[in-house]
């Protein structure tokens, strides 16, 4: 690169900087957005059921049935309510109160001291499958709980000829969280990279200013290196700062290395903002941009990443499409690097994967970008 | 070897088209937007690419910088084959586009370090450059401000000086003048003229505007991307020698108008003040005698001819159309309610604040019934700020404002059913047919049944929009998207009709016939309020008001206002004239009568 290439690469660079600088949204997306974001999931999305209203239905207290309810109230994960009647817990539920009813029928004290089969009735609320299905698990962890309690105060063995006994690990607490703010870092840099990169090339076109600059000795190798490279440093900027907020604020563990998380990083904005300028070269304003960026960079990132849902239970076909999706590989080499530490094994083809894809969209930006208008 | 010609070559022209062409595609539909232009720029001259809207200007303008793929044909500029080697093209080239491509935030100094950057001007010359460029803009003392916060005018002048940084063999200047008030423009032909006669540099300049005409060296005039005309202003002028001529009579002037537009050998006839310019097909000597029936005491005084009759002449000869009907009844709504005569329109100290700017500045006028009246300014001058409170879609933040006896402030919705807007851009549904628009709007106006049939039915008719009426708006010829813009806006029968800007940009011919209606509407009544930045348009109004920033600097006839302005060296000042005159002394307000 001659001198001349060099002064004007300067010089769009100090454009691009002190656009930036002077511009309360592109430091927003890439700052406040990211923060605003982390807090909503750090604090208020979660997909463990904590304090799930439950209703107890007791119809005939008596001190086996307290004991049994006991359990629940003194379980993190139930708030329980009590009602006399099944009819009330019903109208409960259906008025979304409850989400799930326990109910001890009059004759299960008289049932369980006889030593018989002493039914409980269950009932979930299977309106969100998720959390119904955490509260069918964990009642009958609150039950296993309490016969093996009665069968040891009673003398004998375990009432239960088998156990199991559960062991988490890479996220020992088994918190959502823990795994939701990595995949969440990913989205913050797809927005920064792809979205905002496209916006603002689209809105040089839409001022006319695109135009001017085409016509002078520039050449469009330094104009997409002005774009790439303050974005670049704006979105690991935007990154450094989650990784901060994640560590600091939410105490999520580290396990990897920093220079592992950077340059896996820098791979994932480079696809990124590879997707940024490739949408830039047909959108050619701001409002096509900002769609066209929303829907084939953002959603399949937050859908298809395996950030929300699991990839492996999703059909084939659509695990197919999730190989195209970078924040994919980039949400595997995040949870890997927060949760369990530089796993090589899961890190390489990933990182591989990222640069294949930086590579393509960046050649692929570049191949289509025109030093005209048509 | 010649004399004159160091080099040995013959004098290459510094441009040079041979037969260009360019269509874009549109969906399925080709448009054609350059039908084989060939043609010269000459070096060191002005040469004006002079046409309507969508004429093919600035498609010519980006073929030349290499912006556009070209179709078919050869452009060469300073001997560089532009398909072949666009690099080295634009690095002997200035280029302004119509949006003068500046960064709104940065500063004037900000941006001039850019393109100095991006020109590579060695930053030792920078400083003298600059100097330079500074004092020849007036811009020395803005260096700080951002460039979002200049006036239009400065606007224009930073991006030239932009352009200038390193200064080009061959600047491309793509409608520069356009809505930028007339001092500005008059010291940007000061700075073109110094950079031609003093640097040598050679000026390709685009504009809609034919009394530009007469400051270039030579004109391309194109019209639907062909080729109407090429030469000398003085050429096209000499044409038409002795067949221009200012009629007066007895009669009211836009009968007089409207009677002489259809006299036999009349190609041309235009309300100037209070007379009628008048361009005659040939030649004659200034005999009025028999001309117009109704005016036995029509006089005709020859003028010297103006570049735009040449093009009238020119798309005349083109247009193979039947002449418009006789226009004694045309456009009367046929219904018209019954106001007393009298102020339709009064305002009083209206002022618009928007923070700590002020938009409109203590404005006060009054309307009568069946007047045209004008709000004469450049762009941000507040006349679309005082429409949008005259049309009650914005509260003023003080005074007072009376439309149709409505009081705008407690009763808006009554006043705006006396109201008809067209808007400055097509503000129709572009996807929906001529017929389904006219449908759509007239019930808008709640119009049902019989009634909006008949109004529908006239206004087919009466713009001649019945064999278009299945056409999709979008794909309509400008003139044509025009007139079903004013019919739509006249689907009730308003008392009162507001046009913004109504006709920048439209070829000669579709603005006479575009006037031609409103004079007919102002015959039967109605009240035309009318902005513009076309200092020629101001001469349709009975009378007007010159606005700047804000404020209204001199209101009256149009003769009256130009009255005002005659000076000793200029005893006969156009409507630029005064408008100059009376912004370069905004002290003393002129309120002629």
């Amino acid at each position: 690169m001659n001198s001349g290439a060099l002064r004007r690469l300067y010089g769009l660079l100090r454009k691009e900087s002190l656009q930036i600088w002077r511009d309360p949204s592109a430091l927003a997306i890439a700052f406040v957005l990211p923060a605003v974001l982390l807090l909503i999931f750090g604090y208020g999305v979660t997909l463990d059921a904590r304090n799930v209203p439950i209703a107890l239905v007791v119809q005939k207290p008596s001190a086996i049935s307290s004991s049994f309810t006991s359990q629940f109230s003194h379980s993190p994960f139930f708030r329980p309510q009590r009602f006399l009647t099944i009819q009330g817990a019903e109208r409960a539920m259906a008025a979304h109160a409850v989400q799930g009813i326990v109910w001890l029928p009059s004759d299960f004290a008289r049932r369980a001291e006889a030593g018989g089969n002493a039914p409980i009735g269950v009932i979930v609320s299977g309106v969100d499958a998720n959390t119904a299905r955490i509260i069918e698990g964990y009642v009958q962890q609150v039950w296993a709980t309490w016969l093996t309690a009665r069968a040891k105060a009673a003398g004998g063995g375990s009432a239960l000829p088998f156990s199991v006994q559960p062991q988490v690990r890479f996220n020992p607490a088994v918190d959502s969280r823990d795994y939701l703010v990595p995949g969440l870092i990913a989205m913050i840099m797809t927005l920064t990279g792809a979205l905002l990169t496209a916006l603002v090339i689209a809105r040089e076109w839409e001022r006319g200013t695109m135009e001017a600059l085409m016509v002078t000795r520039v050449a469009i190798n330094e104009i997409l290196l002005a774009k790439l490279i303050p974005y670049f440093v704006l979105g690991m900027g935007g990154m450094a700062g989650s990784v901060a907020i994640a560590v600091f604020l939410f105490g999520e563990p580290l396990q990897g290395s920093i220079w592992v998380l950077t340059a896996t990083s820098a791979l994932f904005m480079l696809a990124a903002l590879g997707m940024g300028l490739l949408i830039s070269g047909f959108a050619r304003n701001q409002f096509v941009a900002g769609q066209i960026a929303i829907i084939t960079t953002f959603l399949p990132a937050f859908i298809l990443s395996g950030f929300v849902f699991d990839i492996n239970s999703m059909p084939r076909v659509v695990q197919i499409v999730t190989h195209v999706v970078a924040a994919r590989y980039f949400v595997v080499i995040l949870q890997s690097v927060f949760l369990a530490g530089d796993v090589w094994s899961v890190i390489l083809p990933n990182a591989l994967a990222l640069l294949v894809m930086a590579a393509i969209f960046l050649g692929l930006a570049r191949g289509t970008a025109r030093k005209r208008l048509d | 070897m010649p004399a004159g010609s160091p080099t040995g070559h013959a004098p290459q022209p510094a441009l040079s088209l041979a037969d260009v062409r360019h269509t874009f595609r549109a969906g399925k539909r080709v448009l054609t937007a350059l039908d084989g232009i060939t043609a010269e720029a000459a070096r060191g001259a002005v040469t004006g690419l002079i046409g309507p809207d969508g004429a093919g200007k600035t498609t010519l303008m980006r073929l030349i910088a290499g912006l556009l793929r070209i179709d078919a044909g050869r452009i060469e500029v300073l001997g560089i084959d532009v398909a072949r080697n666009p690099l080295a093209v634009q690095a002997r080239l200035g280029y302004m586009p119509q949006r003068f491509g500046l960064y709104e935030d940065l500063s004037v100094a900000e941006n001039l370090d850019l393109y100095a950057d991006l020109q590579g001007v060695p930053r030792g010359e920078r400083t003298t450059r600059y100097a330079e460029l500074l004092r020849m803009t007036g811009l020395a003392s803005f260096t700080a401000r951002m460039a979002g916060r200049l006036s239009g005018g400065m606007k224009q002048k930073l991006g030239l000086a932009c352009t200038l940084v390193h200064p080009p063999d061959l600047l491309l200047l793509d409608e520069p003048t356009v809505g930028v008030d007339p001092v500005s423009r008059r010291e940007l032909w000061q700075i073109i003229d110094h950079l031609t006669r003093e640097a040598h540099m050679t000026v390709v300049f685009s504009t809609a505007y034919l009394d530009e005409a007469e400051r270039c060296d030579s004109v391309l005039l194109i019209h639907e991307g062909r080729l109407l005309g090429h030469g000398k202003p003085g050429q096209f002028t000499a044409e038409m020698a002795g067949r221009s001529f200012f009629a007066t009579a007895s009669l009211g002037r836009r009968r007089l108008q409207a009677r002489l537009a259809q006299a036999p050998g009349v190609i041309d006839a235009v309300i100037q003040g209070s007379r009628v310019r008048v361009v005659r097909a040939e030649a004659t000597p200034p005999v009025a005698a028999g001309l117009v029936a109704e005016a036995p005491d029509l006089v005709l005084i020859p003028t010297p001819p103006r570049f735009e009759d040449s093009f009238v002449a020119r798309l005349r000869a083109l247009d193979t159309t039947p002449a418009p009907p006789p226009s004694a009844t045309v456009a009367l709504p046929p219904t018209t309610p019954q106001m007393p005569s009298g102020d339709v329109i009064a305002i009083a100290h209206l002022t618009r604040r928007f923070g700590t700017f002020v938009a409109v500045d203590d404005v006060s006028f009054t309307v009568a019934r069946g007047e045209i009246f004008g709000l004469l300014g450049a762009n941000g001058a507040g006349k679309s700020t005082t429409f949008r409170m005259l049309c009650g879609l914005l509260p003023p933040s003080a005074g007072t404002l009376r439309v149709a006896g409505f009081d705008l402030r407690t009763a808006a919705a009554p006043a705006r059913g006396r109201i008809g807007y067209m808007a400055q851009k097509f503000s129709l549904y572009g996807d929906l047919s001529v017929a389904q628009n006219l449908r759509f709007f007239s019930s808008a106006y709640r119009l049902r049944g019989a009634r909006q049939r008949a109004r529908i039915a006239w206004a087919e008719t009466e713009f001649e929009l019945g064999a278009r009426r299945d056409a999709t708006a979008r794909d309509l010829p400008l003139g044509f998207k025009q007139r079903l813009a004013l019919a739509c806006a006249l689907m009730h029968e308003p008392e009162i009709l507001f046009l913004d800007e109504p006709t920048s940009g439209v070829d000669p011919l579709a603005r006479r016939e575009f006037w031609r209606r409103i004079n007919a509407l102002a015959e039967a009544g109605v009240t035309v309020l009318v902005t513009t930045h076309f200092m020629e348009e101001a001469e349709y109004c009975d009378r007007l008001v010159i606005m700047a920033q804000g404020k209204v600097l001199a209101a009256g006839e149009p003769e009256a206002i130009k009255r005002a302005a005659r000076t000793e060296a200029r005893p006969d000042p156009t409507m630029e004239d005064a408008f100059i005159a009376v912004i370069g002394s905004p002290r003393q307000p002129a309120h002629a009568a």
